[in-house]
């Protein structure tokens, strides 16, 4: 009898497979040693001895798949598995005070992680829980605990947990991982990102998943709907093998135009790109076939690290995308900091509005160093490929000019210095406030090209915050009011031959883009996995026909009737 | 028995990276080799010990060597942590 459950489905795709659940395993042990202190002497170091090599595995697939410098914590970590004033302690408490080597432990290291929980220092706090870490896997070891463990998973598996931790998937062979289930969490999770980059399926909020689905059973999740099933009959596995292989010709015929250009019926070529928030999803981008990066998000560089990212640190970023991208465009946006994105080592003024205030390129002219460091490394990186700068939030042309000259400014320094950098490199801004998108004209006589953020353009033209529930309704892409700033925007650009992208959620929205495509944008801005279903439905579509659709769309009063009439005229 | 003091000019302070190359560096002597900072002395061939110090930028130490090979120890320590930027 197949049984179901449902949750949030956060990731496309179905997927079958035996269920991997991950639980928490009970860590309870004896205080006092009920064998002589040469076996637990004994004990304990076969346990380290399997920590370490747990460790240099980890290290090694680490290294491999994401770097040399992602991997330098593990040799933090086979340290403490060697530090002899601890490893001294911890003889003593077996010794002298006949405590079992899994209590000897812990009395050891807890004194060192306190030390570390206590300090006004949030990296430190962080390392803390990094040496919990490692004490839990000799402690698993000494129990002789290894089931269910995530660096366990050796065969195709549907992995089902409470919630899934970076350092688990780290540890994962993700070529097992067919799909995800947990208990928890949001479209966010880390889980449901993890999930859309390995483009496997993946629903999460499923309540007590946990404990309905047990290890080993055979699952099939729909990754569409948010469905689980547990143990299926035949009946259902038929269905869903039916819809598993159209939704699997469905993806080969995408992946068919991978290396293609992004054309439209008639020959006209736009550019697809894809956002980016890390150097790590470059591989990503080059799978999905992205002709550029339209947007890399450097904020993340400052929200991930405990301090200001140095100048090289950031070099080694910048400098790595570019490489990795070779001639294609790489547009990188300077530093969003503040709205919603707060840094815990630089605390900003508490403020009663904070996505109408100090934020991006109003913060980045106000801490003019902070700036400044971003733009030499930059300029440093772009060298090594073809850089684009873009500012964020701008609302007075004055801003664009004082930033600009700042990165001419840096320009000049590094010439003095005889430090090399590319010359020619375009700047230009992003539309997210009305006033630039009113005053259009004028920019476009300044800048090198525009690109469109959807998110906040639509939040600030209709005054409705989109993270507030109680007016949500307002977040509307397809607002007339949206569509003719669009326009105005691509028009004031196209006048000056300057070219217009769109880097917003709306940029993937396949109902949008025959309506963006007819206002005339030149290129879109999404996530890589988004790229070839835009690519293949752009493949189908004519320029010409998509200009009177979005004439005629121009004339009607409300978002309702806009987006009715273009599925009515499109077959989606 | 040597002695020398340093100041960490890293812009992170000592952190897990540079703590690391620290302590497996000292570890190759055969010497005793301990840092003296805030009235606390802990033994460098330790990534525990050398992590609880929590030493920012700035922050100002001792570094000691006792045993054979003292002076050696002392100069080569002094070359890494003024190499990798760590201190001086």
């Amino acid at each position: 009898m197949t049984q179901t459950m449902h949750g949030i489905a956060v990731s496309r795709g179905i997927a079958f497979g035996k269920a991997y659940v991950i639980k928490d395993v009970d860590l309870t042990f004896d205080t006092y040693a009920t064998s002589d202190a040469t076996t637990e002497l004994a004990r304990l170091q076969t346990a380290l001895d399997q920590a370490e090599s747990d460790l240099e595995r980890i290290q090694e697939k680490v290294e491999h798949e994401q770097g040399m410098s992602n991997a330098a914590i593990f040799d933090t970590q086979i340290l403490v598995l060697h530090d002899p004033d601890l490893m001294n302690t911890i003889k003593k408490h077996i010794e002298a005070d006949t405590y079992s080597a899994e209590q000897a432990l812990y009395e050891a290291t807890s004194t060192y992680i306190t030390l570390l929980e206590e300090m006004d220092d949030e990296y430190m706090q962080e390392r803390a829980s990094d040496f919990k870490d490692i004490m839990r896997r000799v402690l698993l070891h000494l129990l002789d605990i290894d089931e269910s463990l995530p660096q366990n998973i050796s065969e195709n598996a549907i992995i089902v947990a409470d919630d899934i931790t970076p350092s688990e998937t780290a540890q994962m062979d993700l070529q097992f991982v067919k799909g995800f289930i947990t208990n928890t969490g949001g479209k966010t999770s880390h889980s449901a990102i993890m999930a859309r980059t390995l483009e496997v399926p993946a629903i999460v909020g499923a309540k007590n998943s946990t404990t309905n689905i047990a290890h080993g059973d055979f699952i099939i999740i729909d990754g569409s709907t948010g469905e689980v099933f547990i143990q299926p009959d035949r009946a259902t596995e038929e269905k869903l093998m039916k819809q598993y292989k159209i939704y699997e010709e469905e993806k080969a015929s995408w992946h068919a135009l991978k290396d293609k250009p992004s054309q439209t019926k008639d020959n006209h070529a736009v550019d697809i790109v894809a956002n980016i928030g890390s150097p790590q999803d470059i591989n990503q981008v080059l799978h999905h076939g992205a002709e550029g990066i339209g947007l890399y998000r450097t904020e993340f560089l400052y929200m991930e690290s405990y301090h200001l990212p140095t100048e090289e640190e950031q070099f080694e970023a910048y400098r790595y995308v570019l490489e990795q991208m070779g001639d294609k465009p790489v547009i990188v946006r300077t530093i969003d900091i503040g709205g919603d994105k707060k840094l815990s080592y630089l605390p900003l003024p508490e403020e009663k509005n904070p996505f109408l205030g100090l934020r991006a390129v109003r913060f980045a002219l106000q801490q003019p160093e902070i700036f400044r460091t971003q733009i030499r490394a930059l300029l440093r990186a772009s060298a090594y490929g073809n850089l684009k700068i873009m500012f964020p939030m701008i609302a007075t042309l004055e801003e664009f000019q004082q930033a600009k000259s700042i990165v001419e400014e840096e320009k000049q320094s590094l010439k003095q210095h005889d430090i090399t950098y590319r010359e020619k490199i375009d700047i230009g801004i992003m539309v997210e406030i009305p006033s630039t998108a009113i005053l259009a004209k004028q920019f476009a006589k300044e800048v090198d090209f525009f690109s469109i953020g959807t998110n906040d353009l639509i939040q600030y033209t209709l005054a409705a915050d989109r993270m507030n529930e109680n007016v949500a309704y307002l977040y509307q892409p397809f607002h007339p009011a949206i569509l003719h700033l669009v326009k105005s925007v691509v028009d004031a650009a196209h006048e000056e031959n300057k070219w217009v992208g769109m880097c917003g959620e709306m940029a993937s929205d396949l109902t949008a883009i025959p309506l963006l495509l007819g206002l005339g944008l030149d290129e879109f801005s999404m996530n890589a996995p988004s790229i070839l279903p835009v690519r293949h439905l752009l493949k189908n579509l004519r320029k010409t026909d998509m200009e009177q659709l979005a004439n005629a769309a121009l004339t009607l009063s409300t978002a309702a009737e806009v987006e009715q009439f273009i599925r009515r005229e499109i077959e989606l | 028995m040597q002695e020398k003091q340093f100041t960490i000019i890293s812009e992170v302070g000592l952190h897990a990276r540079p703590a690391t190359l620290l302590v497996q560096h000292a570890s190759r002597f055969s010497c005793e080799v301990e840092i003296d900072y805030k009235d606390k002395r802990v033994n460098v061939k330790s990534i525990m010990g050398v992590m609880s110090l929590g030493m920012p930028k700035n922050a100002v130490f001792t570094l000691f060597t006792d045993g054979v090979d003292e002076e050696e120890a002392l100069e080569s320590i002094t070359n890494l942590l003024s190499k990798e930027g760590i201190a001086e």
